[in-house]
C-alpha cells in the first residue's frame, strides 16, 4: 500500500484533536483553582474534589441513579437474552419484524420516547418516581442488550446443547449448566454497557423522574450556577474515569464471548 | 415436518413474547396514546376527547412551529452533512493506511465519547462562551483582541457541538464499508488506467456508500429530536422542535399540541429517511 497524502495525516491528527478537546477539558479544569473555566489557568487544587463530599443532595442523587442503573441493566439484559437467544436459535414467522420493532428505541429521538412515555403514564394516573424511570431505560438499554447477546449466542455450537440433552439433560439444565456458562461474559458485557447507559441517561430520567433526581438530572440543575461550574467538572471527571475503567471491562467480556467459542473446543 | 415447524414457532414464540409485549406496552402502546392524545384538546387540566385536527393545523400554520421545524431540519442536516464529510477522510485514512494499527485508532477514536453526552454538550458551552476556553485562549495567546462572538448562543455552536457528539456515529460504519471493499478491485481500476482521482469517485466512494448512507441516517434521525444541545449551546436563535415539545408539555400545560409536535417530527423525520433511501437506491443501482 502507498504511502498516505501529507494532508490526509495531517487531517487526520487535527481532527482526532478535535474529538478530544471537549474531554481533555474536564480534567484539566477540575484541577484549576480558579473559579472561572478559562485560560490561563492558575493553580492546582483538590478542592473542587473535596467539595463533592459535602453535597448530600449529590449522594443522594448518585444513590438513584445506582438504584436505576443496577435495575434496569440486569432487566433489560435478562429480556436481551430472551429475545436474541430466540433470534439466533430459531426460526419462525414473525421474528424479523417484531426484532426489528424491539431494536426501534436505537434510532428514534429519545424526546419522543419521553413524551410518549411521560403520556402514558400521566394518562393512567400513575405517580412518576424512579421505577418509571427504571422501566423507560430498560426500554433504551434492550436493544443494546440484544446486540450484545446476539452475538454471544451466535458463536454457540449447537451440537454442544444436543449433547447435553442426549446425555440426559432437560432443557432447563441444559440452558442453566452449558449455554449460560458459555455466554456468560456477553451477559458481563450487556450488564456493564446497560449500567454505564443509564448512568449517563438525561432526557428519559429528565421527564419521567418525578422528585427523585438522577445524576444527569442533578448535573443539569447544577449547569444554571456557575459558581458550582468547577465541582461540576469535578464530578464529570469522575464519570469520565468510571466510564472508561466500565467499558474497558465491559470490552474485555465482550471480547470473551467472540472468542468463547475458540476456547471451548 | 409440520409439526416441527410448529414447534419451532412456539419455542421462539415462547421467548421472544416477554421482550416483544414489555415493547408492545412500553413503546407501542406509549405511541399510539401519543397518536390519539394528539387528536385531542386541553384547556387547563380538563381533557376534551373529541376528535379534532387543530393541533396539526397549529403545528403546521403557526409561524413559531414552522421556524422550529424548519431550524430543526436544517441543524441536523448540516450536522449530518458536516459529520459525514469529516468522518469520511479519517475512515478512509485508518482502513488504507492504519496498518497495524487499526484497532488501536478505532481505540482512539471513541474514547472521548466515554463522557456522558449531557457532560460533552455542556462543556461546548464552556469552550465556546464569550469567556469561554476557546476565546480565553486565544486572547491569552493574542491572536485576537475582542471575544468572537459568532459561535456563541446560536445554530453554528449547536452545528459544532453537535458535529463533535456524532462522530463515532459516522466514522465506525464508514470505515466498516471501507473495510469490505476488495482490494483487488483497486488494483484492477489503476491497470485499467484510472488515476487516483477517479478510483476515489468511481470505485472507493460507490462501494462505501452503504457506510455512508447508513452514518447519514444514524446521525439524522436522532439529531433532529436533540434537547439538550440547543438548550445548552443555541441561545434563543439556536432553538429547536424537542425544546418547544418539552415546554408545551411543562410550562404550557398543552400536552395534546407537545404530542402532536412529536408526532410531525417523527413524521418529518420518516419522510426525508425514506426519500433519502430511495434515491439512494436509485442512484447506487448504476454500480
Amino acid at each position: 500500500m502507498t504511502r498516505p497524502s501529507k494532508y490526509l495525516k495531517i487531517f487526520a491528527y487535527t481532527y482526532l484533536v478535535f474529538l478530544y478537546a471537549p474531554a481533555l477539558l474536564l480534567p484539566i479544569f477540575s484541577f484549576n483553582s480558579s473559579q472561572i473555566i478559562a485560560f490561563p489557568l492558575t493553580g492546582f487544587t483538590l478542592h473542587w474534589f473535596e467539595t463533592l463530599l459535602y453535597q448530600s443532595t449529590l449522594h443522594e442523587a448518585l444513590r438513584n441513579s445506582l438504584i436505576v442503573a443496577v435495575s434496569s441493566s440486569i432487566l433489560a439484559t435478562i429480556l436481551g437474552i430472551l429475545a436474541s437467544r430466540s433470534a439466533t436459535r430459531y426460526d419462525f414467522t414473525g421474528k424479523q419484524i417484531s426484532l426489528t420493532f424491539i431494536l426501534a428505541p436505537l434510532v428514534l429521538p429519545e424526546i419522543i420516547v419521553g413524551v410518549a412515555l411521560l403520556i402514558v403514564l400521566i394518562q393512567l394516573g400513575l405517580s412518576l418516581n424512579l421505577w418509571s424511570v427504571v422501566l423507560g431505560h430498560t426500554l433504551l438499554i434492550m436493544p443494546f442488550s440484544i446486540l450484545i447477546m446476539n452475538s454471544a449466542f451466535n458463536n454457540l455450537d449447537i451440537s454442544l446443547e444436543e449433547a447435553s440433552m442426549d446425555l440426559g439433560e432437560n432443557q432447563f439444565g441444559t440452558f442453566y449448566r452449558i449455554i449460560l456458562p458459555l455466554v456468560f461474559p456477553g451477559i458481563m458485557a450487556s450488564l456493564l454497557i446497560g449500567f454505564t447507559l443509564s448512568l449517563d441517561e438525561f432526557i428519559i430520567a429528565f421527564f419521567l423522574t418525578g422528585t427523585d433526581t438522577t445524576l444527569p438530572v442533578y448535573i443539569w440543575a447544577q449547569f444554571r450556577f456557575p459558581k458550582k461550574l468547577p465541582t461540576t467538572m469535578a464530578l464529570g471527571t469522575l464519570l469520565l474515569v468510571t466510564s472508561f475503567l466500565l467499558l474497558s471491562l465491559s470490552e474485555y467480556f465482550r471480547r470473551r464471548a467472540v472468542n468463547s467459542r475458540s476456547s471451548v473446543l | 415436518m409440520i409439526f416441527e415447524i410448529r414447534t419451532e414457532t412456539k419455542k421462539g414464540w415462547r421467548l421472544l413474547s416477554i421482550p416483544f409485549v414489555f415493547s408492545l406496552l412500553l413503546l407501542a402502546a406509549p405511541l399510539t396514546m401519543m397518536f390519539l392524545l394528539s387528536f385531542w384538546t386541553q384547556d387547563y387540566l380538563v381533557l376534551d376527547k373529541t376528535f379534532t385536527l387543530n393541533n396539526y393545523i397549529e403545528a403546521a400554520t403557526q409561524p413559531v412551529y414552522q421556524l422550529l421545524f424548519q431550524r430543526s431540519l436544517i441543524i441536523s442536516l448540516s450536522v449530518t452533512f458536516f459529520t459525514v464529510l469529516l468522518a469520511y477522510p479519517m475512515a478512509y485514512f485508518i482502513s488504507f493506511y492504519g496498518g497495524e494499527r487499526k484497532a488501536l485508532w478505532l481505540f482512539l477514536i471513541t474514547i472521548p465519547f466515554w463522557t456522558s453526552y449531557l457532560l460533552r454538550m455542556f462543556l461546548w458551552k464552556v469552550i465556546l462562551g464569550y469567556n469561554g476556553v476557546f476565546n480565553s485562549l486565544l486572547l491569552w495567546l493574542e491572536m485576537i483582541t475582542e471575544p468572537v462572538t459568532f459561535i456563541l448562543y446560536n445554530a453554528n455552536a449547536v452545528v459544532i457541538a453537535l458535529t463533535h457528539g456524532w462522530a463515532p456515529f459516522a466514522i465506525l460504519p464508514i470505515f466498516v464499508s471501507l473495510e469490505k471493499i476488495d482490494r483487488s478491485l483497486l488494483e484492477a481500476s489503476r491497470d485499467l488506467g484510472d488515476g487516483p482521482f477517479h478510483q476515489f469517485f468511481r470505485v472507493i466512494l460507490p462501494l462505501s456508500a452503504p457506510g455512508v448512507v447508513g452514518a447519514a441516517l444514524i446521525i439524522f434521525i436522532p439529531t433532529v429530536g436533540d434537547y439538550i444541545t440547543p438548550k445548552l449551546v443555541g441561545g434563543t436563535d439556536g432553538l429547536m422542535i424537542a425544546n418547544m415539545i418539552q415546554v408545551q408539555f411543562s410550562k404550557a400545560n398543552n400536552a395534546p399540541l407537545a404530542a402532536a409536535l412529536s408526532a410531525s417530527s417523527l413524521m418529518v423525520v420518516a419522510f426525508i429517511s425514506i426519500v433519502f433511501v430511495l434515491f439512494n437506491k436509485k442512484y447506487l443501482r448504476r454500480y
